[in-house]
């Protein structure tokens, strides 16, 4: 089912790929490789290269993609454009890794291409992804391929049997998950999980601890951002609320797969599939991954709430948490503060700006393409791709969701989900600092799983934490570090 | 120079022209990038748009794994010691002083006393972080990891691939057959190896399920318990290595002379006796240096940790390759240089030990 609604996606590509780039033509690239590295599988990377033989097709160009884990993409990259490597032309990454890149002069700008380019309708493109995921420095640097927000999910079967209502708070997420634990969720005889959260070292557990951390920790608006006093760059860290954060993510292991703490993210996505998770947390897949051949359990099951929030919130001054009120967390709403997080902002494409003329006409032409709505609107509706909405087109209406086999309800839920994440004026960023990575993919990461695993108490993590962001920010200098913060969240 | 002359000259230098080409490829691939690799441990590395910028630091990156919240990821926790502990250090340390003090009235020489003096130092360093860690009940760093890898994962080895050994030496019918079946996870990449027990070992859809079930364990998961996963880890290496040591003993024990063992027979030994007296002494020499080669591979173990648990749960399973790995993927290269080189350290230091004290100890009574 998956391949037969991936060919007629790729039959759609190829007869819309007349409208091409206005930049592209055919037989213009000719002779011309372009050579991309992202993740490995058929997420993210399975489209690319399903799209890119028709590309080669219609233009002549090469599309090669080649494929690392996931904790090597942005070293790789970053290796291979520092040292003059030059083999890879073009990498598909968070939209956050690329300042650290840019600030080493090593992407292209394109925003030269985008005005010749009278296919690629920019301002379809919602405006934090344009603005935040697609610039830096107000150049664009980046096309998206997806939007990313992590947010929650449950199975609505399950809570309504059980008589519950989905979480609004993290403490309220740990009791659905403790009740419904145990149950059997597909009807197989097994007791099933009340939570499955993909907690492996290494991969991308580091994300889904800010998701929970966020609501605790930012108050007035995207700008205040959560992980740094901007005014310093000191690391918001070692204080009562990311400590209950972490509390909250260990405990949700309580009513998890045995083996969580070494699943990955396709680990708990097979799990859920299968129908034996009552809540996850997850980016905007599990809304369309439910549609599968192979998801039959849990087809028009899964809902999701767009942020879950917290009580209580961080007193900056003293480090400790108080209540929610009015005046501390204006944004509110009956006494709970949200700040859905937009977890690694979206996989996007950039050129490297050391490639040839040619490749990077073409590989500007490939992503452009790839970003088009005519193509991104039925990848976003495709499970298997990993691609999920950017585009308004894609998000102010259910039509394409619906024509894609999603229930209409399920439909309303999923859309209003991620519309309220998006425009939720406390919605949480992603890191867009250099650096990026290291802060969170390596040293919030590993401390993350070293306390998990019963290794170390939060405490010490959170200290180990504090103390390994401060070097990084010494690393890479506090004033540069101070001026790329305020540029990422726009202060 | 007429032509005759220089035929001669050519002559004269025949063996500089034959082992010029390696002597240059050597120096091109392994001498040049290790003593660049100092350049790189010695420095914090930046990647800009010009290329790597080094940042001279001296030995900052060696001491960072010995102080700071490096130091619990590299020695482990070792702030906190218990009486056990301390006991156990001072026994260690105790132990180090009676040796060398020994070796001294022994009349070792002053170059024989250096090394005995290296040897002590990491014998008693080892057994302080022990003593501060698994014996005052705090988790050890990837130091004492790598080191459980190659002492426990070589002894199992040994112990498993002789047996295995001494079995095939048997006339037993198909033994050929359990050869070439032994001899084959050896020939497996340990990539595979590490894919394929991730998947038998799957406690929820591996072919394994029923048996964890049948014994109570289905809602245990090895992946996530310290020791269960350090174990694990060593199952998937012994597999592979056991080929190893059984082939090379099996070679030593074909070899013990016949004629030795057929007059202890008729003179009446035991089957204990011969392999005490005779079997034992005469593959000891073989024994011990394939334990050295086993080691120094061992200590270079990455694959399996890497794929099984990526080094997981926590650090729990994260040998010292593992962890300069990581750092390399981080781009931290001046960090990933500094731990390649302590593991080299530590590498030379056990095995060259081990060599002089065991190993030639051994070869010297056999003869």
């Amino acid at each position: 089912m998956k391949i037969m609604k991936f060919a007629a996606a790729s039959l759609l590509a190829a007869v819309g790929m007349t409208g091409l780039a206005a930049s592209s033509s055919a037989g213009e690239f000719d002779g011309v490789t372009v050579n991309i590295l992202t993740r490995p599988g058929p997420v993210i990377a399975g489209p690319l290269k399903e799209r890119g033989v028709a590309f080669e097709k219609e233009t002549g160009a090469k599309i090669v993609v080649n494929e690392v884990p996931f904790a090597e993409i942005f070293p790789k990259i970053q290796n291979d454009w520092t040292t003059g490597t030059n083999s890879i032309d073009v990498g598909v990454f968070a939209a956050g890794w690329g300042v650290e890149l840019d600030a080493a002069g090593l992407l292209e700008d394109m925003d030269p291409y985008i005005a010749k380019d009278s296919k690629i309708d920019m301002n379809d493109i919602a405006p934090y992804f344009r603005d935040f995921g697609q610039k830096i420095g107000g150049k664009t640097k980046m096309l998206m391929v997806d939007g990313d927000f992590q947010m929650v999910y449950f199975r609505k079967d399950v809570l309504e049997k059980a008589g519950l209502q989905a979480p609004k708070t993290w403490q309220d997420y740990i009791d659905v998950a403790s009740k419904i634990h145990n149950q059997d969720m597909n009807g197989d005889g097994t007791p099933d999980y009340g939570s499955c959260i993909f907690k492996k070292r290494n991969a991308q557990s580091y994300f889904a601890i800010q998701t929970v951390a966020a609501s605790f920790v930012q108050t007035q608006g995207t700008a205040q951002g959560f992980h740094f006093d901007n005014a310093t760059m000191k690391p918001i860290i070692n204080n009562e609320a990311w400590k209950k954060a972490f509390e909250l993510y260990k405990e949700t292991g309580k009513y998890g797969p045995p083996e969580e703490l070494n699943m990955d993210i396709g680990d708990t996505r097979a799990l859920f599939k299968a129908g034996r998770c009552g809540l996850l947390i997850e980016w905007g897949d599990p809304g369309t991954l439910q549609l599968d051949a192979d998801a039959d359990k849990v087809k028009g099951l899964i809902y999701a709430v767009s942020a879950v929030g917290s009580k209580e919130v961080l007193d900056r001054a003293t480090g400790k948490l108080v209540p929610v009120t009015k005046e501390n967390a204006p944004n509110s709403v009956d006494g709970v503060n949200y700040a859905p997080f937009a977890a690694f902002g979206g996989w996007a494409g950039a050129i490297n700006a050391k490639a040839d003329e040619k490749k990077k006409a073409a590989a500007y032409a490939f992503l452009s393409h790839m970003n088009q709505a005519a193509q991104s609107n039925v990848d976003v509706t495709i499970g298997s791709t990993g691609y999920n909405p950017y585009r308004l087109s894609q998000l102010s209406s259910t039509d394409l969701w619906v024509k894609a086999g999603m229930p209409k309800e399920l439909a309303d839920n999923y859309l209003g989900a991620i519309n309220g994440a998006l425009n939720n004026p406390n919605m949480a960023s992603d890191m867009k600092i250099p650096g990026a990575q290291q802060y969170t993919g390596v040293v919030l990461d590993t401390e993350l799983a070293r306390y998990l695993a019963g290794e170390i108490t939060v405490d010490e993590a959170l200290k180990n934490i504090e103390e390994g962001w401060e070097k990084i920010t010494e690393d890479f200098g506090r004033d540069e570090q101070i001026k790329a913060q305020a540029l990422a969240l726009g202060l | 120079m007429g032509a005759a002359g220089l035929g001669e000259w050519i002559d004269r230098h025949a063996r500089t022209f034959f082992i010029a080409p390696a002597v240059v490829l050597i120096l091109i691939f392994a001498i040049f990038p290790t003593f660049y690799s100092i350049v790189f441990a010695l420095s914090r590395v930046k990647f800009t748009g010009s290329g790597l910028r080094f940042r001279f630091v001296w030995f900052d990156n060696f001491l960072a794994q010995f102080s700071g919240n490096e130091q619990a990821h590299f020695l482990g926790k070792v702030n906190d010691m218990g009486p056990l502990g301390w006991a156990f250090s001072l026994l260690v340390a105790g132990l180090a002083l009676w040796w060398l003090y020994r070796s001294w009235r022994n009349g070792a020489t002053w170059v024989g006393m250096t090394g005995r003096v290296i040897s002590a130092a990491m014998f008693v360093f080892v057994g302080w972080i022990l003593g501060a860690t698994l014996l005052s009940g705090n988790p050890w760093g990837t130091l004492l990891t790598t080191l459980f890898y190659v002492i426990v994962g070589c002894l199992v080895q040994f112990v498993i691939g002789t047996g295995l050994a001494f079995l095939c030496s048997q006339p037993i019918s198909g033994k050929n057959f359990f050869r070439v079946l032994f001899f084959i996870p050896l020939m497996i990449t340990p990539l595979g190896v590490g894919y394929a027990f991730k998947m038998v070992l799957d406690i929820t859809k591996g072919p394994l399920q029923p048996l964890w079930d049948a014994i109570g364990l289905q809602g245990w998961a090895w992946s996530t318990d310290a020791w269960a996963a350090r174990w694990f880890v060593i199952l998937g290496d012994s597999w592979q290595w056991i080929p190893f040591v059984f082939i090379v003993m099996l070679a030593a024990l074909e070899n013990v002379s016949k004629d030795q063992i057929e007059a202890a027979e008729v003179d009446g030994a035991s089957s204990i006796e011969i392999f005490r007296e005779i079997t034992w002494p005469q593959i000891v020499p073989v024994a011990v240096t394939v334990i050295l080669i086993r080691m120094i591979e061992a200590f270079k173990i990455v694959d399996l940790p890497n794929i099984m648990t990526s080094g997981g749960p926590g650090i729990a399973t994260e040998s010292m390759t593992l962890h300069s790995y990581f750092l390399w993927r981080a781009n931290d290269m001046g960090s990933s240089a500094a731990v390649a080189y302590l593991l080299l350290i530590l590498t030379v230091v056990v095995c060259a030990s081990f060599f002089n004290y065991v190993v030639l100890g051994q070869l010297r009574s056999a003869k």
